[in-house]
């Protein structure tokens, strides 16, 4: 009597907590509870720029949440499920399905193409919307998933204005890249539009994510001469890579692209970094819309910008604007309403084209001068 | 050629730290059979303390940059000595009879934590090593040497030639190479044998911060995950001189060092660009893989029977 007795409490307590798992879009209060999930690198050599990211997105749901969001009537409250893939690709696949087990509304990530990517294909399964605020990989894009989106310039677009300015600079073209597919794609971009405009690329070198040691591959590029070493890759290889190379005595013009236009990169290249140039998709923070407001919250909660965080705050405010605009919780109607986005946010006007890029996005060149990055020329992309 | 030279100049001090490292590796396996994989955590750890004394003092103190930096050391070393204390005190000490899977388990328990930790402490943004050390550079046959370079290079030396004296001829390096070879037997003439393992750790830890600090200053940044990846080098060439052998780590981390360096320097043009850079740790793993095949016991592994 009592072993039965026990096994129906067993059951019965079980039997709740199962529907207590069962994701309940409501809260005990009848409010509306929309769940945006956040994904970046929170771990491992690239967690600043992870965390930026998640504080950016963290702050727009924040000041969502304070104004107050209404769905079908009904008051709903944000909340952001903030996961860390450790920009590790099998990673990023794992922490997808757990956000897609917790059935979000809406991911906001990866930060990394490389873990965007092979994530795509499972938010594209499960029909929820994607949007990276800072995966500029050509193929994010092209695998033609309709759940795949992105408020930034993509590797293309940026490749081609980073290597016609390369050619620009001098004839003689080293290229290394972090066979990350960030940094490769960029590198390939680069290198098929400085071929075009008549440069040599006399090496192409190669190294890893987690890397701090390129001597070796910065002395064979001595020997080959080169006029100008592009690196497509993050900030904490390219810092290190710029104090190699000054000290090894190369005085080709480094150049990099939007992974090493970074405030860190600032802070630990130092004076190493003078006259360094990096491109970045988008405007300048000082020439964005709403940068200098955006500056001053951002700041005020969360210390410095890395890079990327204005565009997970516009990306999660295109989030929720579609969301808002189906007026229903179902994927399915804010896909069909994120499509048709037509938004001005911190970063500038976003209007996504039929695959799902950012239509007619820019591309700036920064030098580092007096140790800040300073806007060199802004070029229009060919808007397409 | 002196392109050649500067790749070997890079791998020798590459090299050195890497051997530095490894000797923390083989010192214990050599003792106790034991991966210790949490001693490139301890490594970073090192590094990390030194950079918060000097970041304090920078800026605060009229001392030249050398003094500055011995400084950090002075504060990270005995603040390993203690980690390393602790860790086998805590993690192994309890399992030295245990199946031989769980302390290397544990091992890697505490790696992970250091790392978080680590983490916690000091946040996850790069830790910059400020520049006050000598960035001057000299012309030697046409390749580039820096003064931190020749620095690093000659205290690896000097350490390495330090730990053979203590380890050959005196009374507490007797100790260790008995327990070695036989703990219950070195245990019946009087050794401590539980305080012989602990100085192996503390020693072994000591020489890891002074690594970890040549590797911050050397790239001119720390982070807490800098360790992960020395740590599996440092490994790498342990095996590769024969684990449990000192002067096998020393010649396994050189070795490595300049491996690397010729290899990621070279590889693209010997193969036509058929191979590049990015085959640098393939290369060094391969002949890690060589060796293990050919010789199992790695380069030094049956040598000298003495291990320690």
């Amino acid at each position: 009597m009592t072993s039965r007795f026990l096994a129906s409490i067993l059951v019965a307590t079980l039997g709740l907590s199962l529907s207590a798992c069962g994701k309940k879009p409501e809260t005990s209060n009848g409010e509306l509870v929309i769940k945006i999930g956040s994904v970046s690198p929170l771990t491992g050599p690239q967690s600043h720029l992870g965390k930026d990211n998640e504080n950016g997105a963290r702050l727009a749901v924040d000041e969502l949440n304070a104004k107050g969001v209404m769905i079908g009537g009904k008051k709903a409250r944000i909340e952001l499920l903030s996961e860390d893939d450790a920009a590790d690709p099998k990673t990023a696949t794992i922490v997808a399905q757990r956000l897609i087990d917790e059935k979000v509304a809406g991911v906001i990530g990866h930060l990394n193409s490389g873990t965007s990517i092979p994530a795509s294909k499972l938010y594209s399964d499960a029909g929820i919307a994607q949007i990276s605020p800072s995966a500029t990989a050509v193929k994010y894009t092209a695998q033609g998933f309709k759940t795949a989106f992105r408020v930034m310039t993509n590797d293309a677009q940026q490749g081609r204005v980073v290597g016609t300015y390369a050619a620009k600079l001098g004839k003689k073209i080293a290229i290394i890249d972090d066979r990350s597919a960030y940094g490769q794609g960029l590198a390939d971009e680069v290198e098929k539009a400085a071929k075009a405009a008549g440069a040599e690329i006399v090496a192409r070198e190669y190294t890893s994510d987690k890397a701090t040691d390129f001597t070796a591959i910065l002395t064979a590029i001595k020997g080959k001469d080169a006029d100008v070493i592009f690196f497509g890759g993050m900030d904490p290889q390219a810092a290190p890579m710029v104090q190699q190379m000054k000290r090894l005595g190369i005085t080709a013009q480094f150049l990099g692209g939007d992974g090493a236009q970074t405030a860190e990169f600032l802070h630990l290249a130092g004076a190493d970094g003078e006259g360094v140039i990096a491109s970045n998709p988008g405007l300048p923070l000082a020439s964005m819309p709403g940068g200098q407001a955006f500056e001053q919250k951002f700041t005020a909660k969360y210390g410095k910008i890395q890079n990327y965080s204005p565009y997970a705050y516009d990306a999660v405010m295109v989030m929720v604007g579609a969301i808002q605009r189906a007026n229903s919780l179902d994927p399915k109607l804010s896909l069909a309403e994120l499509e048709k986005t037509d938004y001005s946010g911190v970063t500038g006007k976003i209007r996504f084209d039929p695959k799902g890029d950012l239509a007619g996005g820019n591309v700036t060149l920064y030098q580092v001068k007096n140790g800040q990055w300073v806007p060199l020329e802004t070029v229009k992309s060919d808007g397409q | 050629m002196d392109i050649f030279l500067q790749q070997l100049i890079n791998g020798l001090v590459l090299g050195s730290v890497y051997a530095l490292v490894a000797l923390g590796y083989t010192m214990v396996y050599g003792i106790l059979e034991l991966i210790n994989f949490a001693h490139g955590e301890v490594t970073m750890i090192g590094a990390m303390v030194a950079l918060s004394v000097i970041g304090a003092l920078v800026g605060h103190v009229a001392l030249p940059g050398v003094v500055i930096v011995a400084m950090g050391v002075l504060v990270a070393v005995p603040v390993c000595m203690l980690l390393g204390f602790t860790i086998e005190r805590v993690a192994y000490r309890p399992l030295r009879h245990a199946p031989r899977l769980a302390p290397l388990i544990t091992a890697i328990g505490v790696s992970i934590l250091l790392q978080n930790l680590a983490m916690i402490i000091w946040g996850r943004e790069y830790v910059k090593f400020p520049p006050i050390l000598s960035s001057a550079t000299h012309q030697v046959a046409g390749a580039t040497i820096s003064d931190l370079q020749i620095f690093i290079l000659v205290l690896s030396l000097l350490i390495m030639a330090g730990l053979v004296a203590l380890v050959q001829k005196t009374k507490l390096g007797r100790a260790m190479r008995a327990t070695a070879q036989a703990p219950q037997v070195a245990a019946l003439m009087g050794v401590n044998v539980n305080s012989v393992i602990s100085l192996t750790f503390i020693i072994g830890s000591a020489i890891a911060a002074i690594a970890g600090v040549m590797v911050a200053a050397y790239y001119g940044l720390a982070h807490y995950y800098m360790g992960f990846m020395l740590g599996l080098k440092a490994f790498t060439a342990a095996v590769l001189g024969g684990i449990g052998n000192l002067a096998g780590a020393m010649l396994g981390g050189l070795l490595l060092g300049v491996i690397e360096s010729l290899g990621a320097g070279y590889i693209g043009d010997i193969t036509g660009g058929f191979m590049g850079s990015n085959y640098q740790d393939v290369f060094a793993f391969f002949v890690l893989i060589l060796v293990l095949v050919l010789r199992p016991s790695g380069l030094l592994g049956e040598q000298v029977g003495e291990r320690a």
